[in-house]
């Protein structure tokens, strides 16, 4: 494939983990993120991978363990429930410090929920996936060509640091078609460090690796946390991803990510047209989180607004970032529900004092 | 530029296909496209659609609920999206399908009464098809040769059976005179 292809997000992005090497998926299905899985059963068995439906999405996470525990690039995908199952798996791989790529391709919630798209998970995303002091790498694509190009930078980070990452995606993103460029898929391809710790077998060559995350003992426990928390740190340091869009001269800042931004981004281009001074952020990174860039535009904008599609999750995020400098308003809506650009543009119009 | 288009109708008819073909030719001649379908139980058998937006800029916003151009394929999409079309937009109406006539005189309705003229002709399921051949006379978007031509492309070669048939549909549609 060269040139543009039109492609669902759900199918570019497994495509682009086959070309970043991982061809080891274990999936169970769920809307709307099943055509991503249904790629994956097509194209896997014709490169030499394994594509399994396993018996419920909490075994497929214990089988991406498994396999990411032999060494090789392994991943997993669902939706809102189907992530809150694999809660478990995902705290016992980042207790066992072992990369993976597992995808959210969001639903509304709670329960069972809805199958339209939603932002529903980013407290669960960024927070809590799981029991214990634990990180996720968790990315936010906001267009079908970021779910390529951010699939390789989701596991040579998870390789380096030796830590689950997650695409936190939305039904939006999953289902619709976008022109995707694959030459982009590899592009800012890094050199990650060999698996030495991998348990594939060694023919009684060198002393065995154990892959475990049970420590009885609490020094041991929590000499483990520690220098995990050192990765955290490094990860915070390093890998922080956003984009800048007309903050420069903005007097309010929008912070959105995902599906929601592209939105915001058509209320700031009419926004604009009525001379309102409104720009965005926009995270890409969702933890770590781009605290420093959040910081910096409080220093010129006088108000922040969080669109989100869902309940205000971010809003704590972007007044922690600002010390809470500047007054942070929200809008958004929720349970599958999509504003419209006109929508945020009214709420842009309140912020600006009901001037036009 | 930008136009949105919003197609609509029963899951079945071809909504999909047909968004899909216009976003399809607009990346293939270097503008910006999105296709966003609605997914779910209404892919079977209930009111399906698909927004298709082709711009020469950045395309924001994935959903159109204002759309340039409605294609309305079912009663109910009729009258769901027939009030939001923009003002001096178009209508295009498969009148063999919806009763109705638009009341609006802001904007410009077209009828062509597509599924009669597909079972008519030997074109079962091919109304999509029709329906795309008007779109193109009306709304001059792309250049019908061209067009044609990246839609026979897109036929898998499994279903190479089928392309003298959209190659019919879509000249039906084309040279339909209301």
């Amino acid at each position: 494939m060269s040139g543009k292809v039109l492609m669902k997000g759900n199918e570019a992005l497994a495509e682009a983990a086959i070309r970043n090497g991982c061809i080891h998926f274990f999936g169970y299905p769920i809307t709307p993120q099943t055509e991503l899985a249904e790629y994956m059963a097509k194209r896997l068995p014709k490169v030499g991978g394994l594509c399994l439906q396993a018996e419920s999405e909490i075994a497929a996470i214990n089988m991406v363990l498994g396999a990411a525990a032999s060494g090789v690039r392994a991943m997993t995908s669902s939706s809102s429930p189907g992530i809150s199952l694999k809660s478990e798996g995902i705290s016992y791989m980042v207790g066992s410090d072992l990369p993976c790529l597992i995808c959210n391709v969001q639903r509304g919630g709670p329960g069972l929920g809805g199958i339209q798209p939603s932002q529903q998970d980013y407290y669960q995303a960024t927070k809590a996936n799981g029991h214990g002091d634990l990180h996720l790498f968790v990315v936010a694509p906001a267009s079908v060509q970021e779910m390529v190009t951010l699939v390789g930078r989701a596991f040579d980070v998870a390789d380096t640091y030796r830590t689950p990452a997650m695409i936190l995606a939305d039904g939006a993103l999953g289902q619709m078609m976008e022109p995707v460029d694959f030459d982009t898929a590899l592009a800012g391809k890094r050199e990650v460090p060999e698996k030495t710790w991998a348990t594939c077998g060694h023919e009684g060559k060198r002393k065995k690796n154990i892959i475990n995350s049970l420590f009885i003992n609490p020094d041991e426990l929590e000499k483990s946390v520690l220098e995990r928390e050192e990765r955290y740190k490094l990860i915070e340091k390093n890998e922080v991803l956003w984009e800048e869009y007309l903050v420069d001269d903005a007097d309010i800042v929008i912070v959105s990510y995902g599906i929601s931004a592209r939105i915001c981004k058509s209320a700031i281009e009419m926004a604009r047209a009525e001379g309102i001074k409104v720009g965005m952020i926009r995270p890409i990174t969702l933890w770590p989180y781009p605290k420093a860039a959040l910081a910096k535009a409080a220093n010129t904008a006088s108000k922040f607004l969080v669109v989100e599609l869902n309940m205000g999750q971010m809003v704590d995020d972007v007044k922690v970032a600002i010390d809470c400098r500047r007054p942070v308003s929200f809008f958004g809506r929720t349970g599958g529900m999509l504003p419209t650009a006109d929508d945020v543009l009214a709420e842009i119009r309140k912020l600006n004092g009901g001037k036009q | 530029m930008t136009t949105n288009f919003l197609l609509s109708g029963f899951g079945g008819q071809g909504i999909l296909f047909a968004g899909k073909q216009l976003a399809k030719t607009g990346m293939d001649t270097g503008l910006n496209v999105s296709w966003l379908p609605s997914y779910g139980p209404e892919m079977r058998g209930g009111a399906a659609n698909c927004s298709v937006i082709i711009s020469d800029k950045e395309i924001g916003s994935p959903i159109v609920t204002t759309p340039d151009v409605l294609v309305a394929l079912n009663l109910p999409s009729f009258l769901k999206f027939e009030s939001a079309i923009k003002a001096g937009g178009t209508l295009i109406s498969d009148s063999a399908m919806i009763p109705e006539k638009s009341a609006r005189t802001d904007i410009n309705a077209y009828y062509i009464p597509a599924t009669k003229m597909a079972s008519e002709n030997g074109l079962d399921g091919l109304a999509n098809v029709i329906i795309l051949g008007y779109l193109l006379k009306i709304t001059k978007i792309f250049d019908y040769e061209m067009f044609l031509d990246h839609m026979i492309k897109g036929i898998p070669p499994h279903k190479a059976a089928l392309i003298d048939k959209n190659r019919v549909a879509l000249s039906l549609g084309y040279n339909y005179n209301e």
